[in-house]
């Protein structure tokens, strides 16, 4: 990769990521420093990035603007002490309520990709911008050579409980490509199986891709994915090999997607903390 | 239905009568650490049924701390709290106390209490124990109610954390 198309495309990732992600695109990342918690009103500090390598930051930060956290009364949590570095971006949590907390990051929109006369390669909206849905007409060709036009949604998110686990603010929205925790995200222990189910628009995303790598990439010499497929339920599970930090990444697309739409994508992405048994 | 009563009832009150007459101790080792910066560990003692459902025994973890900070390396105890430590108000009168230094401590009347309420079926008696600056381990005993003196002493041994949990009758 040359230096040339490096620049423009590191400045425009972040936003790139939040719309679709590529199979072997960097990976975006949140990083609690720790999932059960006990006691009144612990903290935590998250980390967030992209890079390729889990959960290192080595690449890019990733913004820290996108990011929402939910109580699990549903209430919105503050981020404390946000700050952006080079390589990652990091804010802190107060746990004031028992419960669980979902830290998410999620967007979705539309992208259309043609050839103009001359044959470059044209998009809209432009690198890192969000589409405004009335300007599609005026802005993208009816004629376009090569036209592809997609919704796609994309979602990173982690989760962390003080006390015992809830799931009131875990239910899905029917927005994009969500996961079902059927088995608590906050309740995972090494060698036990947990149990998932993968919606895309609230409806099982049947045939659905996993990758799930644990973290600590950097001391080891293979990526050691656990690769598995969602089944005709968008359901699907993991047996957590050994305790740690673990990134689950999925893919879903198809072409059911509401005009102007030609194509449907959804991608997610969650950091999971498995305990030792 | 009236015979099926009865006879539920005669052997309820003979369960109940058996394990009256073993009233136990749990016996809970905790060994001396040659260690630069030694923690008394946090000890968690619980029955599970074969459901897996939890009934709590004691807890020992540092509640001298102000504003109840102690609690915060309650999670450390990460089966016990997975057990239902996490869904507790502690304190707890007769469950939870301060932490305890190194040798025999022994457990006797929230034990009993536990023990006498239950209805027959096995059961595993668990010990779990965290550090600071330390490790964790856990140790199961499994047993079946009604108790028969028979069968006591149950023990098993540790391997760090834990040096022995014991289940005598009581002295």
């Amino acid at each position: 990769m040359n230096a040339r198309f490096l620049k423009p495309l590191l400045a425009g990732l972040t936003a790139a990521l939040a719309l679709s992600a590529p199979a072997h695109a960097h990976r975006a990342w949140l990083l609690p420093s720790a999932t059960v918690l006990s006691g009144d009103s612990p903290y935590i500090t998250v980390d967030a990035a992209i890079s390729n390598t889990l959960f290192h930051p080595d690449h890019h930060a990733l913004a820290v603007s996108g990011i929402t956290v939910t109580a699990p009364d549903g209430s919105a949590v503050e981020l404390l002490n946000a700050a952006q570095g080079r390589y990652r971006s990091t804010f802190d949590l107060a746990l004031a309520q028992e419960g669980t907390y979902r830290i998410a990051r999620a967007s979705e929109g539309l992208r259309a990709f043609w050839l103009d006369a001359d044959g470059n390669r044209k998009m809209w909206p432009g690198r890192g911008q969000q589409a405004d849905e009335s300007e599609f007409a005026t802005a993208v060709p009816k004629d376009a050579k090569n036209l592809t036009v997609m919704r796609s949604a994309s979602r990173i998110e982690t989760f962390v409980t003080a006390g015992a686990p809830t799931t009131e603010n875990l239910q899905p929205s029917g927005k994009g490509l969500e996961l079902v925790a059927l088995t608590h995200p906050n309740d995972l222990f090494a060698t036990e199986q947990a149990n998932f189910q993968l919606l895309i628009a609230g409806e099982p995303a049947a045939g659905a891709e996993i990758e799930v790598v644990r973290g600590g990439m950097r001391y080891r010499n293979s990526q050691d994915a656990i690769v598995v497929t969602a089944d005709s339920e968008g359901k699907f599970s993991v047996t957590w090999p050994e305790a740690g930090m673990y990134f689950m990444e999925a893919s879903y697309r198809d072409d059911k997607a509401a005009a102007p739409a030609t194509e449907r994508r959804g991608s997610y992405a969650a950091t999971f903390e498995v305990l030792p048994f | 239905m009236k015979r099926y009563v009865t006879l539920m009832t005669l052997l309820t009150l003979l369960s109940l009568s058996r394990v009256a007459a073993a009233e136990v101790q749990l016996e809970i080792e905790l060994p001396r650490l040659d260690v630069a910066e030694y923690h008394p560990p946090y000890v968690a003692v619980w029955l599970e049924d074969s459901q897996r459902q939890a009934e709590h025994i004691a807890v020992w973890y540092d509640i001298a701390m102000r504003d109840g900070e102690g609690k915060e390396w309650l999670k450390d105890m990460r089966q016990w709290w997975r057990r239902g430590g996490r869904s507790l108000d502690l304190p707890i009168d007769g469950v939870t106390g301060a932490t305890k230094g190194p040798g025999t401590h022994t457990i006797n009347s929230q034990l009993n209490r536990v023990l006498s309420a239950l209805p027959a079926g096995d059961y595993v008696l668990n010990v779990e124990a965290s550090r600071e600056v330390g490790g964790r381990e856990v140790l199961r005993l499994p047993l079946t109610l009604p108790l028969e003196t028979t069968v006591l002493p149950l023990e098993t041994k540790g391997e760090r954390e834990l040096a022995r949990i014991t289940l005598t009758a009581q002295n």
